[in-house]
Formats: structure tokens, C-alpha cells, sequence
């Protein structure tokens, strides 16, 4: 009886049992499709900085977005720094990365889901970069990745592993605070950076880095990111504590075993 | 026609048994080694699982010396400066020393390299850290009582050369981390007080790094260490043999007598196949896993120091002892600085060594055990032993942590100071709690085994009596069973007697106190007539 029954409603269409499957599947499809469309458009040719209309949005959005820590005149409050000066660069970094606006007060601002689209992280910069002179954002000619890697290379080491890793794999700093790791960061945003030195980072302006070493750092930094690992994988490039965990719970775990095996098989 | 082929069959095997007689009897005459193999190959071996952890260790250390053998064909240990010219693009054009050169030629140039590279990298990780555990074996299950105490010295030996045989290794490629770890050591040196400057300056050859540090390492390290290390092994091994092997307590094994198979052919068929599995896994790791990427970390330079830079993990006790020192310990005493920064720990460090190596002697005085000892403890039937080894676990891991510090600080999310500040409590507060734990969960481990002897275990069968009481049936254990919870050694405190002119010595009085210390809280195991009134229940 009952098979017969289940023969009968044979499901279709949109009662088909794979229906929500397939629902679920289109709708990530589209989504991740339109959000990768979001957030590809390079936005900087289409947004001029220098338009009154440009500040007055990004002044707007300032307004309801920033000015709780940073104050209505953006000259700061006792909860957030006067962002008089800091350049367009500055903004764009900070809420670009998602670090701004920030999820609560601690020892640093964490890399979060960004809540502003391209074109309103501009608009803020601009509103920003209105306030006072400052650094800007870089041209697409320092971003390009295709510097002196070797060179790169060497600046990153004297001037950034103490805090980043020679890897770029980020390393601990006091007080809770830390330095990020650098694989996935946009090549902007690391220059960005090094110009504007953001929260515990020190500036490295154009007379200590200049902007073709800056270009340098980059594309070693994309060099590292796109090579693959010669040596295999990479235990997350931390160096000998990761090697050393390693060798103790798999490589000693997979020999102890062995030991109870080559032991079990006599008796 | 079967006649015809069996015939040859007969005398070719009839022929191959003259062959193999006469080859022995040559050898024999000549090298007596019918001996030998009588003596050896009768040897007998116990079975258990970890008892094999010496060979884990002998085996990876055979694994070093085959790669090893191999990069010193490719390896320059020179710190001549040279300008890299080789296929790995972003350090091209770089200065560098020779060593470092020749180190990326051997991971990009060379067919092979990079594989023996990791093969030996990985190997000496696994030499010391089955030396490791190699050695709590033997502490926890009391093998290096009466009559090994010395080959306990002799394998602690060998943990220390096979520290300096890594350390010396990796400061060879002369990239930043073996740079930066080399500057530790200079530091260390240079704390020692009025003479640390000369020492540092005698090591470098001149002013750190000079151009002399790789190539005296280098002679260290290929030289008198591993010979070092052969000539130990080599004794470590006789005196294996001349104990016989330690067994662990069970029916039929006694101290006379060693139940397991002999060497020949079992047991070096096992071995032997053992040696190509330890092998094995070493080349998989090697193969799959990169360690030491020193092409990432650069030549070195005295100016960078990279977040993250860690010695290999058995030189990080040491480290993080540096590490947790609090900041600011230095006095200036007749015009010299003394850094108590760097000689407290280098001073705690070396007497927690001297009493590792010493304890065989420390523990067989406090007992006043003469007795030789072949059977081994189960490490609950000596509570206080095993609480002592738990307690310096938790003291070394404390500062083995503290060598990791800043990544457990990132990748957990809490602060630096916090993760030291609770290191430093762990160090110190930490191997207090341990042995309080040890010793009353050994101590309720004994007292569970008595009560399984004796009463036999709960069997969870609830029976319901006739007046309507309900009573689980406990069932008894096998003869066998109970052997190995009742046959231990029971030791009672000491007591303090005068000794020929009738005095109490303060030595005495002392070994007195230690040994109440050793066996105040015991266990008795169950004895005969316990089990014998038991057993008419």
C-alpha cells in the first residue's frame, strides 16, 4: 500500500525533493555573483575626489556613520582621534579593510566584513581628504606588483618582519596588540599602509620608503602570496613552533603507533 | 623423466649447503664469531610498545647521517660574502655569505636537495624529541634504577649532544633565524660577568658575527659531535646488553629472568624492518612538509629580527626561560654589569639538568635500595617518583611555552603580558599543583588496584536478594590478573638510627626527612593472607 502510494506522488517541479537544494544553490550563485560584481568594480576611475558633490555625500555618510567617536567636525572626541590631516589614504584603509567603523573599543581595530561599497568608502575619503592636506590614495602604478622583488624583499626584512614575520604571517605585539598578516591584503591597501601608518603601524613616508620601493615591498609580498611552496605545505609559515608541534603530536604520534603495531603483530 | 629432473635439483641443493658450510667454518676459524652470535643472537628482547622509542632514536639518528652525508658534498661553510646567482628569483643579486648561497643552491639547484634538506631537518626533530620521550619512559617506569643508573647518565649525555648537535646545525645556512639565534647565544655570552666579552670575542673571532662563527660550527657539527654521539650510542648499547632488558611486571617474569623473543631471527627481523618504517615516515614528512624555509627568512643581517623567531623546539626551554624573566633584573657591582636576566635563568636551567641527571643517584639514596632492579614500576606504584617527573614536566613545559609565548599570544587572541604572567605562574606554582595531583591520583590508582585484587571488579550485575536487598556481584579477577596488582615493591620510611660511634649525622637525620618525604603516603599492596581470607568469603 504505502509503496504504491509513494509511486504514485512521484514529485516534480518545484516539489521535486531537490527543489531547496537547487533554490539555495541559484540564490548563493547570484548572490556571490553580484557581491564579487560589488566589489571588483574599481571604483577610484569613477569617483572624482575633487567634486564638491564627492565631499558632500562622503560628508553625509560621516555624519551618521563617524562622527559618534570622531566627532561632527571630525577634530575628534574623547572616543576617537581629530581626523584633520590624515589623508584619504588613511580613510580608505580603515574602512576599506573593515576595520572602521569599529566593532567595539580594544587594544586595536579588527579586520571585519566591510560595511560601506567602494563608492562610499571614496566618498568618505574625499570628505576626509577635504578636511586638510594629507596622504593620498596611491596611483595604479606603484600597485601593479611588478617591481624588484629581491629589492622588496630585503626593505621588508629590515624594515617590517620585526612585526609582520619575514613571511608576512604577523607576529604579537604588546598589550594585547598585534601586527596583521599580510596574504589576502590588497595591494592598495598595503600601501596605504606604509603610507599612513594606522594604529600601531609607524609611517613610512616617502622620504624613509620611497614610492618605487613601496612598489618593491608590494610585489614581494604578492610574490610570496602567488608562489607556490617549494617545500610543501607551509604549516601556516610560523616558523619552529609550528614545525616543532608538528614533529611532536603527527611525526612522534605516527611513530608511536607504529611502535604499538610492529609490538601488537607478535603476540 | 622425474628421476631426471629431481637428480640435479639434489645435488645443487646438496651443493649450496657445503658452500654455506664451509663459508661459516672459514669465518668462523678466523673471527670466532660462532660467539658472538651465540651470545647476541640469543639475546633476548621483551615486547612492549615502548620499549622500541631508543630505537625510534637510533634509527633517526642513522637517517641523519645518510643526509647528512649528503649536503656536506653540496654545503660550503664559509662566510665569504658572495653575490646570489641562483633560481630563486626575489634573492637574486643579494649579498650573502657562502653558506647561504650554497644552502639555496642545495634547495633550488641541486636535484634532491631540498628533499634531503627537509629529510635531515625533520629527522633531527624527531631524534631529539624521541630521545624525549625515550627518557620519561625510563623515568616513570623506574628502569634507570640499580644496576643502569650510568647508562641513564650515558643517555642523558647523548640528549644534550643531540641538543648541541641541533643547535650547531641550525645556525649553519647563516640565514636571519640562525643569525638571530646565534645572537641570543652572544648574548648569554656576553652576560657571563668581566670575562663574557673575551669569550664572545674568542667564539666569533672579533666583534659579532665575524666571518669565523659557520666554519667552527661547522667542524662541531660534522665532527666531534657525531662522533661524540657514535662513541655513546655505541655504550649505551653494551651496557643494553650487558643488563639485559628491563620487562615489565607480570606472571612468570622475575628478576632473573627476561621473558620475550631473541634476537635471532625475530626480533632483528622486526628491528630491521623497523628501521625502513621510522625511515619512511621521516622521508613522507619530508616530502610533504616544508621546514626551514630559509630562502623566506634571507641571508642575515645583525639589523632585522623577524617576529616569530623561535629556536628549534628542544633549545626552547631555554628560550623561554629568557622570555620569562621579568624585565630589569641587572645590578652594577664594581663597575661591572651583572645581568641576573640572563644568569638566573641559565643557572636555574643548568640545575634542573644536574638533577635530572642526577636523580637515579638522589632517588637510590633517599631508599637506601641496593637491590638491582630488572623488573619495572608501574609508575603509580611509585607516587612519589612519578608525582617528582610530573612536576618537571609541567616546569619544562612551563618555559617551552614561554618560547612560543608571542604566537600562543596571536593565534589565541590574548595579550603578551597575560601569556607570560600566567607562564610565570605556571612555572613556579604549576609543578607544586602537578605533584599534589600525581601523587593522590597514583595514590587512588593503588588503593583501586588493592580493592580489585582483594574484592575482585564490579561486574554490574545487580542481583536482588531474597529479604529484598540489592547487591551487585563483584567478580574476580584471574591469577594472572592479580599478579601485576599485587607484586610491587612496598617501601617504608627509613628510620633514623645512630650510626658506629652512636651519633645521628645531620646527613642521616636529613635522608631521614627525604625519605618520609618519598614514602610517608604509600599503599600496601594486598598480601597473601589479606587475599587468602578474602578468597573463603
Amino acid at each position: 500500500m504505502i509503496r504504491s502510494t509513494k509511486k504514485k506522488t512521484k514529485k516534480t517541479g518545484r516539489r521535486h525533493p531537490m527543489a531547496t537544494v537547487a533554490l539555495v544553490a541559484i540564490g548563493l550563485i547570484v548572490t556571490g555573483a553580484a557581491y564579487a560584481g560589488f566589489s571588483n568594480s574599481s571604483a577610484i576611475a569613477e569617483v572624482d575626489l575633487q567634486a564638491q558633490s564627492t565631499i558632500d555625500e562622503g560628508q553625509k555618510l560621516f555624519a551618521s556613520n563617524c562622527a559618534t567617536c570622531h566627532g561632527i567636525q571630525a577634530d575628534g572626541t574623547d572616543e576617537g582621534p581629530s581626523l584633520i590631516g590624515v589623508g584619504a589614504a588613511s580613510t580608505h584603509f580603515q574602512v576599506g579593510t573593515g576595520r572602521m567603523p569599529l566593532a567595539f573599543q580594544g587594544p586595536q581595530g579588527m579586520v571585519k566584513p566591510k560595511q560601506f561599497t567602494e563608492e562610499q568608502t571614496l566618498q568618505l575619503a574625499a570628505y576626509v581628504a577635504s578636511l586638510a592636506p594629507g596622504p593620498g590614495i596611491p596611483e595604479a602604478q606603484y600597485l601593479d606588483g611588478d617591481g624588484d622583488v629581491a629589492n622588496g624583499g630585503e626593505l621588508f626584512r629590515v624594515n617590517c618582519a620585526m612585526c609582520h614575520n619575514v613571511a608576512g604571517a604577523g607576529g604579537a605585539l604588546t598589550e594585547g596588540k598585534w601586527a596583521p598578516k599580510l596574504s589576502g591584503v590588497a595591494s592598495v591597501h598595503i600601501y596605504e599602509a606604509m603610507a599612513t601608518g594606522p594604529q600601531n603601524m609607524p609611517v613610512f613616508n616617502n622620504a624613509n620608503i620611497s614610492s618605487d620601493e613601496k612598489r618593491d615591498i608590494i610585489s614581494y609580498l604578492k610574490y610570496l602570496e602567488n608562489s607556490t611552496s617549494v617545500g610543501g605545505f607551509k604549516l601556516g609559515s610560523l616558523g619552529p613552533v609550528a614545525e616543532g608541534l608538528f614533529i611532536w603530536i603527527i611525526g612522534l604520534g605516527a611513530v608511536v603507533a607504529l611502535t604499538v603495531w610492529v609490538t601488537a603483530k607478535s603476540n | 623423466m622425474s628421476n631426471a629432473t629431481a637428480t640435479p635439483t639434489v645435488t645443487e641443493s646438496e651443493h649450496g649447503v657445503r658452500f654455506t658450510r664451509a663459508a661459516a667454518n672459514y669465518l668462523d676459524d678466523r673471527t670466532k664469531i660462532s660467539v658472538a652470535v651465540k651470545e647476541f643472537g640469543r639475546k633476548i628482547f621483551p615486547d612492549h610498545w615502548s620499549f622500541l622509542l631508543g630505537e625510534v632514536a637510533l634509527y633517526s639518528f642513522v637517517v641523519i647521517l645518510l643526509s647528512g652525508t649528503f649536503l656536506t658534498l653540496f654545503f660550503q661553510a664559509s662566510m665569504t660574502e658572495v653575490e646570489y646567482s641562483g633560481s630563486f628569483v626575489p634573492l637574486k643579486g643579494i649579498e650573502m655569505s657562502a653558506a647561504m648561497a650554497s644552502t639555496l643552491d642545495i634547495s633550488f639547484d641541486i636535484r634532491g636537495g631540498l628533499l634531503m634538506r627537509q629529510v635531515h631537518h625533520w629527522a633531527a626533530l624527531l631524534f631529539v624529541a624521541s630521545i624525549g620521550l625515550h627518557m620519561l619512559r625510563i623515568f616513570f617506569t623506574g628502569a634507570f634504577r640499580k644496576p643502569r643508573e650510568l647508562n641513564w647518565v650515558i643517555g642523558f649525555v647523548l640528549f644534550v649532544l643531540a641538543m648541541a648537535e641541533g643547535f650547531t646545525g641550525y645556525s649553519l645556512p647563516d640565514d636571519l633565524l640562525s643569525g638571530n639565534g646565534l645572537r641570543i647565544i652572544d648574548g648569554i655570552i656576553k652576560g657571563i660577568p668581566i670575562v663574557g666579552t673575551w669569550i664572545s670575542f674568542l667564539l666569533f673571532g672579533g666583534e659579532f658575527p665575524g666571518n669565523d662563527i659557520v666554519g667552527r660550527l661547522y667542524s662541531m657539527h660534522i665532527m666531534l659531535l657525531p662522533a661524540l654521539v657514535i662513541v655513546f650510542i655505541a655504550l649505551h648499547l653494551v651496557f643494553v646488553v650487558v643488563h639485559k632488558h628491563t620487562q615489565f611486571p607480570g606472571a612468570g617474569r622475575t628478576n632473573n629472568n627476561v621473558v620475550g623473543f631473541p634476537v635471532l631471527p625475530v626480533y632483528a627481523a622486526k628491528a630491521g624492518g623497523f628501521f625502513f618504517v621510522v625511515f619512511g615516515v621521516i622521508v613522507l614528512i619530508a616530502s610533504l612538509f616544508s621546514i626551514n624555509p630559509v630562502w623566506n627568512y634571507g641571508p642575515y643581517d645583525p639589523s632585522p629580527v623577524s617576529a616569530g623567531t623561535q629556536p628549534d623546539w628542544y633549545i626552547g626551554f631555554a628560550d623561554g626561560a629568557l622570555r620569562l624573566v621579568p624585565p630589569g633584573w641587572e645590578t652594577e657591582w664594581f663597575g661591572f654589569t651583572w645581568s641576573w636576566n640572563i644568569l638566573v635563568p641559565i643557572g636555574v636551567i643548568l640545575i634542573f639538568l644536574v638533577m635530572v641527571v642526577l636523580y637515579p643517584f638522589i632517588e637510590g639514596w633517599v631508599t637506601g635500595d641496593k637491590r638491582e632492579h630488572h623488573i619495572l614500576d608501574r609508575p603509580r606504584n611509585a607516587p612519589t617518583r612519578t608525582a617528582i617527573g610530573a612536576a618537571g614536566v609541567t616546569f619544562y613545559a612551563a618555559m617551552w611555552a614561554g618560547a612560543s609565548s608571542d604566537i600562543v599570544a596571536t593565534h589565541f587572541q590574548m595579550s603578551m603580558e597575560g601569556v607570560i604572567h600566567s607562564l610565570q605562574f605556571a612555572l613556579i606554582v604549576g609543578p607544586f599543583i602537578a605533584y599534589a595531583l600525581t601523587k593522590r591520583i597514583c595514590l587512588g590508582l593503588q588503593k583501586k588496584d588493592k580493592s580489585i585484587a582483594l574484592h575482585g571488579y564490579e561486574s554490574g550485575r545487580i542481583v536482588r536478594l531474597p529479604g529484598g536487598e540489592y547487591v551487585e556481584v563483584h567478580k574476580q579477577v584471574t591469577d594472572y590478573e592479580r599478579w601485576v596488582l599485587v607484586n610491587y615493591n612496598e617501601y617504608k620510611p627509613l628510620m633514623v638510627r645512630p650510626n658506629d660511634e652512636g651519633k645521628i649525622t645531620g646527613g642521616q637525620r636529613f635522608r631521614g626527612v627525604l625519605s618520609r618525604w618519598f614514602f610517608e603516603d604509600r599503599v600496601s599492596p594486598a598480601t597473601q593472607s589479606e587475599l587468602d581470607s578474602e578468597s573463603h568469603h
